[in-house]
């Protein structure tokens, strides 16, 4: 009993001490020495969890600079966030798809616009057990085993497929309410939300897929190119023939364009109602300035100079 | 009506008694192959249900000790969220926010829950079909899932009639809902446990039905109240998914409140670490868990000791 009370009252010490020491002064940060900056508000940011490890830091280090702003980073996922931010709730939304019809008649009814703006590339990179001996993959072979109600259960039965090993099929994939999901079934199977139903769903932990696929010698599975980077001694890339011969993904193939059809884009949404505040505008063009930076340390394939001055055109154009 | 009508009324029930009785009494005692073998077999069979718990609890243990033990040091406690150096990151934020909001649930589910479980208790006329209908609501209640009271707590708290926007009390609100069950069930079996002598001894003596609760059933029921608020509370400070809908955000690196701005949790905090592709982040994670025991074994264990302060008062 004694330790149980030395042990909660140490405790509540810690927390309290915590509760002091972080106790965030809001007021009058603005004249600190952030570069003269006198800006100050709350920005919201929700949406794909996929996008929030780019936001997060941007967020950090736009506050480092300006103290008097203060940026909350959410992941309700790329259409919670939407549903969130056309019902006037949030100020940016991260996306790791573009915006759909239906999201785009519920911001225009609510009256809120908006701008979409790349901040990252992404390869999503199909994965398969480092002792399978294949190395390339067509999209109509990727279709076979994916499609819905596929029947291929077996490596050996997929059509053309060079050195397929005679492994059964050992699927994975994220949750239907992944923006990864969607971007992979429209670029595989020709319709989003199309799948087979019978891989294993690993929801939002792609981390399971890592594990399950170096764990089965017939394993396979499709993730974002972060997870394959941080992955690289426990599985294996597959090339992928988009029509024009293999290519493996790389910064370089997604940049110039040759990863096809898996290379895509990351997005932030700000709405144009937030974007008349110096603030989100300030944080919307540090983001843009930053944003090849922040997502080679994230783990993602930053900005074409191209893309680049399209964001920034953007941005000064909203901006007005 | 009768069955047998030559037999009078008395007499037939002293023979159903004894038939009654007969039946008990050789079902007692018949003897089985091998008492003693049946005894140890059941005995095991218990040790191995409760081995199964208690690994499954080792397990999380060690693994998130092994693998966070690297992170545990002040900054855990003292800093927030951070995605450009995890390596010094921490949990002040979501530590914060679930004492916010864990707080808020306390404060809602300790005069709620017990008010409930009083009135169906003590006042509730059982006869009547909208109490029944309350009673058969509350235990229903008890078995819906989380994430249908984090699309409620959307509804009706963050939006809707109450419309006080994705705050903490918003949390706390729908995670009050969540436990309500629990508690209210706990309360009552309390107070249905306390000898109806006490209230019947109370009442004797010029009491009224308010005194008698207030002085005599409540303080011998506290005790089982508390469990159930512990277990109550146990259960709420784990919840990410209805939280992330009533809007826990992720990275928030100002301390909360309970009425303006946005929260985290620590669930919430290492739900996000641990979906993360670096290993660095992994470790967050697992520190997380160990911050969030600790959390939790300190809440507990005050409960804990307030209810054995109760009990020894009584006895």
């Amino acid at each position: 009993m004694r330790k149980l009370l030395v042990l909660a009252a140490s405790t509540a010490l810690a927390l309290g001490a915590a509760a002091c020491g972080g106790d965030d002064d809001d007021s009058g940060s603005a004249s600190t020495s952030g570069g003269g900056s006198e800006l100050s508000g709350n920005i919201l940011i929700d949406g794909s969890s996929t996008v929030a490890p780019l936001s997060e830091p941007a967020a950090e280090l736009f506050m480092e600079e300006n103290p008097g702003v203060t940026i909350a980073v959410g992941t309700s996922g790329t259409g919670g966030g939407f549903e969130k931010f056309c019902n006037g709730e949030t100020q940016i939304s991260d996306a790791s798809r573009q915006i759909e019809a239906d999201e785009e008649a519920a911001c225009k009814k609510a009256g809120i616009t908006y701008e979409e703006l790349s901040v990252a590339n992404d390869a999503l990179t199909v994965v398969v057990n480092p002792d399978n001996p294949v190395d390339c993959i067509t999209v109509d072979q990727l279709k076979q085993i994916w499609e819905p109600k596929s029947k291929v259960s077996n490596w050996s039965q997929i059509d053309g497929l060079e050195n397929a090993p005679d492994a059964d099929l050992d699927l994975y994939g994220p949750g239907t309410d992944s923006g990864t999901f969607d971007y992979f079934t429209e670029a595989v199977n020709g319709e989003e939300g199309a799948s087979r139903t019978d891989y294993n769903n690993v929801g939002e932990d792609d981390n399971s897929t890592v594990t399950g696929v170096s764990g089965s010698e017939g394993g396979m599975g499709y993730f974002g190119y972060s997870f394959y980077l941080e992955n690289q001694d426990s599985l294996k890339a597959l090339e992928i023939d988009g029509g024009d011969g293999c290519v493996a993904p790389s910064p370089e193939t997604v940049q110039d364009g040759s990863y096809v059809p898996l290379g895509r884009q990351l997005f932030i949404y700000p709405s144009g109602q937030a974007l008349e505040r110096p603030e989100v505008k300030s944080f919307v063009e540090f983001y843009i300035d930053n944003a090849t930076t922040i997502a080679e340390q994230a783990g993602f394939i930053g900005l074409t100079e191209e893309q680049v001055t399209e964001a920034k055109d953007k941005v000064a154009q909203l901006a007005g | 009506m009768a069955v047998d009508p030559g037999l009078p009324g008395a007499a037939r029930t002293q023979l159903a008694v004894a038939g009654a009785r007969a039946t008990t009494a050789a079902a007692l005692n018949r003897k089985g192959s091998g008492p003693r073998v049946q005894e140890g077999l059941f005995l095991a069979l218990l040790l191995l249900a409760v081995g199964f718990a208690l690994a499954g609890l080792a397990a999380l243990l060690v693994w998130s000790f092994v693998e966070g033990l690297p992170r545990l040091d002040a900054n855990l406690f003292t800093q927030g969220p951070s995605s450009l150096h995890p390596e010094t990151a921490g949990f002040r934020t979501a530590i914060l926010g679930s004492v916010y909001v864990i707080g808020g649930v306390i404060a809602l589910i300790v005069p709620l829950g017990v008010g409930a479980a009083i009135y169906l208790e003590e006042y509730a006329d059982k006869t009547r079909w909208w109490n029944r209908f309350i009673e058969l609501n509350v235990q229903n209640l008890a078995g819906v899932p989380s994430i249908v009271y984090g699309i409620l707590g959307l509804a009706f708290i963050v939006r809707g009639p109450l419309d006080i926007g994705f705050v903490a009390a918003a949390g706390s609100m729908t995670l009050a809902l969540l436990v309500l069950p629990t508690v209210i069930l706990a309360a009552r079996e309390a107070i249905r446990a306390v000898p109806p002598s006490i209230r019947e001894g109370a009442l004797a003596l010029g009491a009224t039905q308010w005194q008698t609760v207030r002085r005599q059933v409540l303080p011998a029921a506290i005790p089982g109240i508390l469990t159930g608020i512990i277990l109550g509370v146990a259960r709420a400070i784990g919840e990410a998914a209805p939280l992330l809908l009533v809007g826990a955000v992720t990275f928030v690196t100002v301390n909360p409140s309970l009425f303006e701005g946005r929260f985290t949790t620590l669930p919430v905090q290492i739900f996000n670490y641990a979906g993360r592709p670096q290993e660095v982040f992994h470790e967050l994670a697992a520190a997380g868990v160990i911050v969030m025991l600790v959390v939790l074994l300190a809440m507990n264990s005050f409960a804990i000791w307030l209810r054995n302060h109760y009990e020894k008062k009584l006895s």
